[in-house]
């Protein structure tokens, strides 16, 4: 596994960092249970254009430099512009990142998009970013990706009886 | 100061002596041990010499004893699957294995329970270790393999196998403990162990890597995992590693000679290194600190901070190490040991180990508690939950 040269300087460099004191929206995703936990804040102006963004980040280097980046590619942008950043767009921004770090893209947008909802919200009006399920502390990071949940496969990663008693699996952030 | 290597128990440099004692055996007495000309016949010698000394080294009472191998993974999955499908070729018997072994265990103890056989995960302690109470509490009357690891490589607690290998032959069981993190680097006796097999590697020894061993106490039940030519007495199968087979053999040699003085050195280093981050950071301890430990492993649990993003920043300074975080080395889950010893999953995100070895010194240790701290409280600075789960941010 192999960072590219703009996500360790993004890691390295962070952009953004810190909360903007009585921002106009705040979302906070992820969940610490499963080592990755962001807040974007964000400040919009009058036309619905994001004055300004800022984030943290507890995770990987990689959930760091996809903090980073959303943040410098929402600024600027239109409220319906910032939620339609997608995984892959983040991903590409910083020159392609490891196949099992997808999921941290994943936080980053979300996070964009719940700040956004957050402000719409609370300004009566509808929200525009639809479901998102690394608000939800229950979310699975790595739902999407080739990791196998039944404790039956071949190549399990498990110990079996490390499976929690709720029939959640303890090691890997997965709900029944 | 550059390239400060704390990752001893992930492997280690050869050590010049042990290339030295290898390089004939790649270029003039590089002969099939199984030839028998006169070429053969010294590759042979050289050997069969290497065998003798290994088996002295570690307390076997014969040669035949130790069977060469590629690493600690082949003799972890050989010895397992060998003496089952040996002892029950039907399945039915039933394997104990403890839960915080490495993969190189667990793996052929799950394809073992696909396969036909009962297998039992046998959880340690919160303080690390293997209970005996809870081993004889696992038996059961098909019980005819316990395997538990000598030295753990994340935690670094070392587990009383001579206790254990008692309570399985009481039991009429056999005894089979991963002892790659021991080797010369505590005492390691078999006989004193009273196991029946036992696996190595020479590459965290100062040795080669892809070299490895397996003790099998004579008339062990073993069934052959690698069949063709029947080298290494029918039990193991392939024209053997000859330099390789040396260089373990006299890197072995050279931590049995060192070990008194490495041990207390190490042990000291290792001490400064967990009291030096444990009272200059706040929400820090070592995730294990009681009972017996290897001298050169420092485990730490750093709150409030992502594994990886440390390791990254330490890499950035020169300073290499692991950590049991879920986001490292492309695994997706904590560690399995220290989620065994129960350590929570958010904890375990943030777990560091320093291992140490021959190369380590005082103003590496210096220059890692001076490196070191404000790394933590950077990471700590950009997380939203850290002054939310722990107060106020050191």
């Amino acid at each position: 596994m192999l960072y590219s040269d703009k996500v360790m300087d993004h890691f390295n460099n962070p952009r953004n960092v810190g909360v903007i004191e009585d921002a106009d929206g705040v979302g906070e995703v992820g969940n610490p249970v499963c080592g990755d936990m962001m807040k974007i804040t964000i400040a919009v102006d009058d036309s619905d254009h994001i004055a300004d963004v800022k984030f943290q980040t507890l995770g990987c280097g990689a959930a760091i430099a996809t903090s980073s980046i959303v943040t410098e590619m929402a600024k600027g942008l239109t409220l319906e512009d910032a939620v339609a950043i997608s995984k892959q767009q983040v991903a590409d921004e910083l020159g392609g990142l490891p196949a099992s770090k997808m999921h941290c893209s994943v936080l980053a947008t979300d996070g964009l998009k719940v700040a956004v909802d957050d402000y719409l919200v609370k300004h009566g009006r509808e929200p525009i970013a639809g479901e998102v399920k690394s608000a939800d502390p229950n979310f699975d990071p790595h739902a999407d990706e080739d990791h196998h949940h039944d404790h039956d496969e071949d190549d399990a990663d498990h110990v079996h009886d490390t499976a929690g008693e709720d029939g959640s699996c303890s090691q890997c952030c997965q709900r029944p | 100061m550059e390239n400060v290597y704390f990752d001893y128990a992930a492997t280690t440099p050869v050590d010049e002596r042990v290339v030295e004692a290898m390089m004939p055996f790649f270029t003039e007495r590089f002969g099939n041990a199984n030839s028998l000309y006169a070429l053969g016949r010294d590759a042979y010698r050289g050997l069969e010499d290497a065998r003798e000394r290994f088996a002295s080294g570690i307390g076997a009472e014969s040669p035949n004893e130790v069977i060469f191998t590629s690493g600690g993974t082949e003799s972890d999955n050989a010895a397992l699957v060998g003496i089952l499908s040996r002892l029950a070729p039907q399945g039915g018997a039933h394997l104990i294995v403890s839960a915080f072994e490495h993969h190189a265990v667990l793996h052929p103890a799950e394809w073992l329970e696909k396969h036909g056989y009962e297998v039992s995960y046998l959880r340690p302690r919160e303080d690390g270790h293997i209970h005996a109470e809870d081993l004889k509490a696992a038996l059961r009357p098909n019980t005819k393999l316990v395997s538990v690891m000598h030295g753990n490589n994340e935690i670094g607690t070392v587990q009383d196998i001579a206790a254990f290998s008692a309570i399985a032959h009481e039991h009429g069981a056999l005894m089979h403990t991963d002892a790659c993190q021991t080797l010369g680097k505590i005492p390691f006796d078999v006989t004193a162990l009273g196991v029946d097999a036992a696996s190595f590697s020479s590459h965290k020894i100062y040795g080669p890597k892809g070299v490895g061993a397996l003790y099998l106490k004579r008339r062990t039940p073993f069934e052959t995992q690698a069949r063709g030519g029947g080298q290494e007495f029918k039990k193991r199968s392939g024209t053997q590693n000859t330099p390789g087979v040396v260089g373990f053999t006299r890197a072995l040699e050279l931590m049995l000679e060192e070990q008194p003085a490495e041990m207390e050195r190490l042990a000291r280093l290792r001490d400064r290194l967990i009291l030096g981050v444990t009272s200059r950071l706040e929400n820090t301890e070592p995730s294990a600190s009681t009972g017996k430990r290897l001298p050169n492993i420092a485990p730490l649990l750093i709150k409030g901070v992502e594994g990886e993003a440390m390791l990254l920043q330490l890499d950035n300074k020169g300073i290499a190490v692991s950590t049991g975080s879920a986001c490292s080395s492309g695994s997706l889950e904590p560690s399995h040991v220290l989620l065994s010893i129960g350590c929570p999953a958010e904890v375990a995100h943030g777990s560091l180990r320093l291992s140490l070895g021959r190369f380590t010194t005082d103003e590496q240790v210096d220059y890692f508690l001076e490196t070191f701290p404000p790394i933590v409280e950077r990471l700590r600075s950009m997380s939203p939950v850290y002054a939310r789960m722990f107060g106020s941010v050191s």
